[in-house]
């Protein structure tokens, strides 16, 4: 389960985050707000698509850059709320 | 007092780490008024030296206008120093009116409202007009000024990849359901000088039923044949829902913004939006100089096509030279250099060169994408002009980087 939820991940930082023509590699470890590739305003957007995707309520204290700097660490967020 | 010795060593740990993270930013001061040439001291304390200024949003030359500078004088002597009142207790004079008609004139809008700044026409705007039913898409490189004005409101915040339109049309269709939509951009980024694609930007909200929303601080006076904005550039005059602009860059640059738009939106601003109901009045001299600007600019588009010639000499020849231009049309001119240090690095040179233009880099730009942002005025002369295109040059080959493609220039000093 949580390996699908990674390729869910992955496949959703790759298209809402990169442009096109990008060569980036995105893995699990990736880092993402800190690596700039997603800024603290595109962070909104990514916390609704969680919570749309996995119809779960991420409060505001918990949504913060380092929860949100990896697949990992997203997945570890996830598991708060529900059961993988 | 207070001001406990926790709180004291935990603002200068605070100032500290902006320190060393290289983000400080240190205020230059300048000795003289706002033009072409400027005398600046810095660092503090050391000699003025007299430079060229390429980093103002001064583009049409009017922040020390003769003509712009009397009629502040004249509106100070006839309308007062303040109003001490703001605009809908005692701070409306005729001449607030009257220069929200013009800037309705020359936009071409159905109504405006001022505000302090345009900063605070994006907080207030959006919290006014769209609700927690409606979405708000935004480009993904929209100034931050709008980015707070988003957070201020209650919709849901979705964007889109910069000027990506496929991934605009794709938010757009994912925001079926909800009441009101508002694609909300940019005219001009700032950091790039990308002009903003109303025209397909307007043909999507016209085929998803969506309102437009477009940031034009630094178009309004120069960008489209007229200087009217984005909007008039890319020909979608009256398709633009509400447009938010400053006084504050080509239109004399003193202080105050706009929300120009549709009448009904306008009116909202008047009655609900908080920056506006709760800041005190633009002063009637920036009012009276503004006034005299748009009548300026109105009779004639002397200026702004100064500015576009201005702009396709310096950019033609800079890239001649071998420097690495992020392409495009508008005075804003991005020479890329990719690193940061060496954005610094250059910008420092470029002073000692007599040349002040400002380099940016993380986390004002993406990681990578360090620049030096020049700004083209119409008050610059062609030999303005070329001492900055000499003194790029001389800098630009002391790091070995004229005619070096991106690859090349992060290979030698890293990203």
């Amino acid at each position: 389960m949580a390996e699908d939820i990674k390729k869910v991940l992955i496949e959703y930082v790759k298209k809402e985050y990169l442009d096109e023509d990008s060569d980036q590699e995105i893995t699990e470890d990736t880092k993402l707000i800190s690596s700039g590739i997603v800024d603290s305003f595109s962070m909104v957007s990514l916390k609704m698509f969680l919570e749309k995707k996995f119809q779960i309520k991420i409060p505001d204290e918990k949504a913060t850059p380092e929860a949100f700097d990896s697949v990992t660490s997203i997945i570890k967020l996830l598991t708060e709320f529900t059961p993988l | 007092m207070s001001y406990s010795e926790k709180a004291s060593v935990h603002y200068a740990n605070e100032l500290m780490c902006i320190r060393g993270a290289g983000l400080f930013k240190e205020e230059r001061q300048i000795l003289s008024p706002q033009m072409a040439r400027i005398m600046v001291e810095f660092p503090a304390g050391a000699p003025a030296k007299g430079v060229l200024n390429f980093c103002a949003n001064n583009y049409l030359g009017l922040s020390s206008h003769p003509e712009v500078v009397e009629a502040a004088h004249k509106g100070l002597d006839s309308h007062g120093y303040g109003m001490s009142s703001v605009r809908f207790i005692c701070g409306t004079q005729d001449i607030h009116r009257e220069l929200e008609r013009k800037l309705s004139e020359f936009l071409e809008t159905e109504d405006t409202v001022l505000f302090p700044s345009c900063m605070e026409a994006n907080a207030g705007l959006f919290e006014v007009v769209l609700e927690k039913d409606d979405a708000m898409i935004a480009d993904r490189l929209v100034h931050a000024s709008i980015v707070d004005g988003m957070r201020l409101c209650k919709a849901q915040l979705y964007n889109y990849k910069h000027m990506n339109m496929q991934h605009l049309e794709e938010k757009l269709q994912e925001t079926q359901g909800c009441r009101f939509r508002m694609i909300i951009t940019d005219g001009v980024f700032s950091m790039d000088g990308d002009i903003a694609p109303l025209d397909k930007i307007c043909d999507l909200a016209d085929k998803y039923d969506a309102l437009v929303m477009v940031d034009d601080s630094h178009s309004t006076g120069f960008l489209g044949k007229l200087g009217k904005g984005t909007h008039e550039h890319c020909g979608v005059l009256g398709r633009i829902d509400a447009i938010t602009t400053t006084l504050g860059k080509a239109l004399g640059g003193a202080a105050g913004g706009c929300v120009s738009g549709r009448k009904e939106i306008v009116e909202l601003c008047r009655q609900r939006a908080r920056p506006y109901l709760f800041s005190n009045t633009v002063p009637p001299v920036v009012i009276a100089a503004s006034i005299k600007v748009i009548d300026l600019i109105s009779k004639s588009t002397e200026r702004r096509n100064k500015l576009e010639e201005n702009t396709k000499y310096f950019r033609e020849k800079m890239t001649q030279a071998g420097l690495d231009i992020r392409p495009g049309v508008h005075p804003i001119v991005p020479v890329m250099l990719y690193n940061a240090k060496l954005a610094q690095d250059v910008a420092r040179d470029l002073y000692e060169e007599g040349i002040y233009a400002v380099g940016f880099f993380y986390p004002v730009v993406p990681q990578g994408q360090a620049r030096i942002r020049v700004q083209i005025s119409a008050d610059h002369e062609r030999e303005h002009l070329d001492k900055a295109i000499e003194a790029f040059t001389k800098v630009g080959a002391k790091y070995n980087i004229l005619g070096k493609k991106k690859d090349e220039v992060i290979a030698m000093y890293g990203m």
